[in-house]
């Protein structure tokens, strides 16, 4: 509806000084992807529309673009989210979850991993970044993680995502190098399982 | 903004305003705009910003598209006190142009101005812009060949 | 081992310093303006944008201006510029039948609807030097006439009547408009190449490169049999859908040249005898340019169209990967760029090889006299 399209709603919420925002989430994203499982907060002060959180609001400001298919999960999508995303980024949505670059789903509803794009052996980069948002970064099921980024082990336990996240993150591994990296968000906190990274419950055997 | 102005029809009258915006210069609307008195404050929402937009063409002229090449871009999207908002695109790198095309759009989106905007800038443009067109047929068509046939022999 | 080496820093800003210089030339001369590059030297600023393929006159001007002249510098600035631009969308595919055109000539049909629009063309000039462009003289204003507003039919419309030209090509998927083109700018080439995407690469691609291939295809070197159906220059509208208006809107007008090959075809096991088309549509006013282009388009189709390919321009890697002019210049002038170490290695090769070569003389000089 174009009184949708054209309503304040989409034209604000956004960055107010559309540079340093950006480039201050891309830094935050660069770094707990670096360090898989550490905590990074994001900037305050976007305000996409519901029902899209502030954080993976923030996230999709700083990465998408024309050039970047979006997803958006049923939980997470409404036409105002869409006439803003579309406003804010000029990101188009994508067809499919295989075809996205970006998709933005809720933990306990998320899709399997599999319905992604996870690249090709000679282009992996070709993926999908999976932002999940979920109840809170800890509080959870411990889970240890390790991998490139990691000296050693690091533990987690955030809340909120699917049963079968677990086999569904070891098909994934499966791919390597391809396969979709994940990006969790609970508010305005943030933390990052890229595909390198092995996670295991602690109750397990160590992973091999 | 007020729901009812954009409706299907006024829908048509935007876009023939944003049309003839980005061909004029920006003087030209400048003239235009101070016959309108003075403007309300705009908020800026985003830019004005120069960016690129990839020209398409078709290959062979009327089959699948390709890319051509990108152009040179200005918008801007300006928001009054009423929350009518205005959106301006226009090929170049003319910033005032861009945010004042973007508060004659919010204002023509308010409704209450359409008749002045209409008479007082989107009419003198819009000739502007057609006689220019016009002149440019006219000399093209100075340059056209008129064929004659000369009969040589006499049967 | 490597030695880094450094210094240079005091020279270099010299030598940018004796570029502004010479540059700006003699200070009695009034400095030209980036205005009147675009007004009197358009065609230069048509070819930097079309190189460059980013459209933007003022800037393209800029860039001649900086360049001293130097066309592949001037794209090389511009092109280097559009990388710090965010792209905001692409616009519709522009709709050349609705050109605003200053020129539109046919060398296949004299009387085609329309007629053989000549345009601001150099064409029947003498090419006599003009010693009054010297000085500032006043230039009366082009005649004018009433136009008749007859719609400019296109020749390959006026071939379809009669079913003997090839229909409009649709790629592989017909009805899939919403399909984005392929986009060298964004993704890496890879070979075999779609025809969306080797247009791209030659309406970006050097006017030299393509007018010499398309010269030699005329020489002899794949033949395509090619006659002019039409060329035409002049404004198109450039319209993109706006997703915050759910319409699409006018950016404004921006000129380019067509051309239209129409090229006999003698048929193959599985297409009928008939026309085919190249095409050509370039940034700015450049004939030359779009109808070189048609050419090596043409060309490039041999493939597709079941033809040998035996020509240097219809090889589709050959051609595509070596009409780029910035990548062109980038690898040929990288080697006046310091070699110092790789020299040192090959000039240790050398005395080691000319050492082992003049033992082996002498060896068998030796063995020689011996037999002797």
């Amino acid at each position: 509806m174009s009184d949708a399209r054209l309503s304040t709603l989409a034209v604000s919420g956004g960055f107010s000084d559309p540079v340093f925002e950006a480039q201050a989430v891309f830094r935050a994203l660069m770094d707990v992807t670096a360090r898989p499982g550490t905590v990074h907060t994001l900037p305050a002060g976007v305000a996409p529309p519901a029902p899209l959180g502030q954080g993976p609001g923030a996230v999709a400001l700083a990465l998408c673009d024309p050039d970047t298919p979006v997803w958006l999960d049923r939980d997470i999508d409404s036409e105002s989210v869409r006439a803003w995303l579309s406003f804010q980024c000029g990101a188009p949505l994508a067809q499919g979850p295989e075809r996205s670059a970006f998709a933005f789903v809720k933990g306990e509803t998320m899709p399997d991993m599999a319905d992604f794009a996870s690249g090709t052996q000679e282009y992996p980069d070709r993926s999908t970044t999976l932002v999940v948002e979920v109840e809170a970064l800890d509080g959870g099921a411990a889970l240890r993680l390790e991998g490139p980024g990691i000296d050693g082990q690091r533990r987690i336990a955030p809340r909120g995502l699917p049963a079968t996240f677990m086999t569904q993150r070891a098909a994934n591994r499966a791919l390597f190098p391809r396969g979709v990296d994940v990006v969790l968000v609970a508010g305005l906190c943030m933390m990052a399982l890229p595909r390198s990274t092995v996670v295991s419950h602690v109750n397990e055997p160590e992973a091999g | 903004m007020a729901k009812a102005e954009t409706a299907g029809g006024s829908e048509q009258g935007l876009k023939r305003l944003m049309d003839v915006l980005a061909a004029s210069p920006g003087d030209e609307i400048d003239a235009c705009a101070e016959a309108l008195g003075s403007l309300p404050e705009a908020a800026p929402v985003r830019g004005p910003e120069i960016g690129l937009v990839m020209v398409r063409g078709r290959i062979g002229g009327d089959g699948a598209p390709f890319n051509l090449g990108e152009a040179a871009v200005t918008r801007a999207t300006v928001r009054l006190a009423s929350g009518a908002v205005g959106h301006a695109y226009a090929l170049g790198q003319d910033r005032a142009k861009a945010r004042l095309s973007a508060v004659l759009a919010a204002m023509w989106s308010e409704g209450a101005r359409r008749t002045d905007i209409e008479a007082q800038v989107l009419a003198p443009l819009a000739a502007a812009r057609a006689e220019e067109v016009s002149r440019v047929k006219r000399e093209a068509a100075a340059t056209r060949v008129d064929f004659f046939t000369m009969v040589r022999g006499d049967d | 081992m490597y030695v880094a080496v450094k210094g240079g820093e005091a020279a270099i800003a010299n030598a940018h310093k004796m570029l502004a210089d010479r540059r700006r030339g003699d200070r009695s001369l009034p400095s030209i303006t980036v205005e009147q590059i675009v007004e009197q030297l358009a065609l230069a600023v048509d070819r930097v944008m079309a190189e460059a393929s980013l459209y933007a006159p003022d800037l393209a001007a800029l860039a001649v201006k900086q360049a001293r002249g130097d066309m592949i510098e001037a794209i090389f600035l511009l092109r280097a510029y559009r990388t710090t631009l965010p792209r905001f969308g692409a616009s519709q595919p522009v709709e050349t039948g609705e050109m605003i055109a200053e020129r539109r000539v046919s060398a296949t049909y004299k009387d085609l609807p329309g007629g053989q629009v000549l345009g601001p063309t150099f064409d029947y000039t003498h090419r006599l030097l003009d010693p009054a462009l010297a000085g500032d003289e006043a230039v009366e204003t082009a005649p004018a006439r009433d136009s008749e507003g007859e719609p400019l039919t296109r020749v390959a419309d006026i071939l379809a009547q009669e079913d003997l030209i090839e229909r409009a090509f649709t790629g592989d998927s017909a009805e899939m408009p919403r399909e984005p083109s392929g986009d060298l700018t964004r993704e890496p080439m890879e070979f075999p190449m779609a025809r969306d995407l080797r247009l791209q690469a030659l309406a970006r691609g050097d006017e030299g490169f393509l007018l010499a291939l398309g010269y030699s295809t005329q020489r002899g070197y794949g033949r395509t049999h090619p006659f002019a159906g039409e060329i035409r220059i002049g404004e198109v509208e450039v319209e993109m859908d706006v997703p915050e208006l759910g319409f699409a809107v006018s950016l404004g007008r921006i000129r380019v040249t067509e051309c239209q090959m129409v090229n006999q075809f003698a048929g193959s096991a599985k297409l009928p005898p008939q026309f085919t088309r190249g095409y050509g549509l370039v940034f700015g006013q450049s004939e030359r340019k779009a109808m070189a282009m048609a050419l090596v388009d043409r060309s490039l189709r041999a493939g597709e169209l079941g033809e040998d390919r035996v020509a240097p321009a219809q090889d589709e890697e050959f051609v595509i990967s070596h009409a780029d002019n910035v990548q062109a210049t980038g690898f040929v002038e990288h080697l006046k760029l310091p070699h110092y170490v790789d020299f040192q290695a090959e000039l240790d090769l050398v005395r080691r090889m000319r050492a082992e070569f003049e033992v082996r003389q002498s060896r068998d000089h030796d063995t020689q006299e011996a037999a002797e």
